[in-house]
C-alpha cells in the first residue's frame, strides 16, 4: 500500500464537514421563507410596481458578490503575509461563488434596468464597476490555476485579489460619488432605514439566506479543497520515492 | 384561477421577474450540486490513492 502523508488541515477538515449541513439547512429554511415573503408576502411598491421583487434577488447577489471578494482578499494578505496556506485554499473556495452571485448581481440589475430605465446596459460607475469585479474573480481564478508549480500561480493570485480590493470601495460608493442610474443604496441611508418594514422583511430574510449558503457553499469547497491538496501532496511524495 | 394568473403576470413584469428569480434558484442548485460532485470526486480520487500497491520497496517483505 502507498503511503499517504497525513491528510492537511485536519481540524479543519473536521469543523467543515461538521457544520456544513447545518449552515445549507438553515440557507433552505431562510431562502424558502424568503421566496415566500418576496413573492407573496410583500406589497408591490407605489412607483416601481411589482418590478421592486427584483429588489430581493438583485441585493443579496450584489451583497455575495462583495463580500466574497472582501474574503478573498483579506484570505490572500494572510497568504502573502503569513504563508497560510488554510488562507489560500479559503480564498481558493470563495472565487467561483463569488463570481456567480456577481454574474447573478449584472444579469438580475440588467433584467430589473429595462422596465425601469428602459436599458439593459449603461455603462454607468456602479454597473461598470460590478463588471470590473466580475473580470477580477475571472482573472483570479485563471492565475491560481495557471502555473506547473502551484504556489506561484496561488502567489499571483493572492496579489491580483489584493490589488483588485481597491475596487469594493469604488463600488460601494459608486452611486454617491457620481451621478449614476442608479440608485443610491435603499437600506440604510444618512436618514435612517429607507425602507418598508413590508418590504425590509423579505430582503432581510433573503439577505442572511443567501448569506448562509454562502458560507455552507464555502465550507464544503473548503473541505473539497483541503483533500485536493492533501492529494497532491500525495501524487508529490510518491513522484519523489519512485 | 384569476388570483394564478394575476400573480405570475406580476403586473406586467413577468418576462423580467420570472426569468430573475429561474436563473437565480437555478445557479444556486447548480453551485451547490457542483460543489457536492467535486467533493465527492476528491474522496474518490484519496481511497483510490491509498489502495494503490506501492511501486516502492518499502510495503515489499
Amino acid at each position: 500500500m502507498t503511503t499517504i502523508p497525513p491528510a492537511r488541515h485536519p481540524r479543519a477538515l473536521r469543523v467543515t464537514a461538521l457544520t456544513a449541513p447545518w449552515i445549507g439547512a438553515l440557507a433552505v429554511l431562510l431562502i424558502g421563507a424568503g421566496l415566500y415573503t418576496a413573492l407573496f408576502a410583500s406589497p408591490p411598491d407605489y412607483r416601481q410596481g411589482d418590478s421592486v421583487r427584483m429588489m430581493y434577488v438583485h441585493v443579496p447577489s450584489a451583497w455575495i458578490g462583495m463580500a466574497a471578494y472582501c474574503l478573498i482578499a483579506v484570505m490572500s494578505a494572510l497568504f502573502l503575509l503569513r504563508k497560510s496556506s488554510l488562507a489560500s485554499l479559503t480564498a481558493e473556495a470563495a472565487a467561483l461563488p463569488g463570481a456567480v452571485f456577481t454574474f447573478l448581481c449584472l444579469a438580475t440589475g440588467s433584467l430589473w434596468g429595462k422596465p425601469m430605465w428602459g436599458v439593459w446596459w449603461s455603462w454607468d460607475a456602479r454597473l461598470t464597476s460590478m463588471l470590473i469585479l466580475l473580470f477580477l474573480y475571472i482573472g483570479y481564478m485563471a492565475l491560481i490555476n495557471a502555473f506547473d508549480d502551484r504556489e506561484r500561480g496561488e502567489r499571483a493570485g493572492a496579489i491580483l485579489a489584493l490589488a483588485g480590493a481597491v475596487n469594493i470601495p469604488i463600488i460601494k460608493f459608486s452611486v454617491d460619488w457620481w451621478r449614476t442610474l442608479h440608485q443610491p443604496s435603499s437600506l440604510i441611508r444618512s436618514s435612517g432605514i429607507a425602507i418598508d418594514p413590508a418590504m425590509l422583511r423579505p430582503l432581510l430574510l433573503m439577505v442572511t439566506g443567501f448569506t448562509a449558503f454562502f458560507a455552507a457553499l464555502l465550507l464544503l469547497r473548503l473541505h473539497t479543497a483541503i483533500l485536493a491538496a492533501t492529494i497532491r501532496e500525495a501524487r508529490l511524495t510518491a513522484d519523489e520515492r519512485d | 384561477m384569476d388570483d394564478l394568473i394575476r400573480f405570475l403576470d406580476m403586473g406586467g413584469y413577468d418576462r423580467f421577474i420570472w426569468p430573475a428569480y429561474g436563473m437565480t434558484i437555478l445557479a444556486m442548485i447548480a453551485l451547490a450540486a457542483g460543489s457536492l460532485c467535486a467533493l465527492r470526486r476528491r474522496r474518490r480520487e484519496l481511497t483510490a490513492l491509498q489502495n494503490i500497491p506501492s511501486q516502492t520497496g518499502r510495503d515489499r517483505p
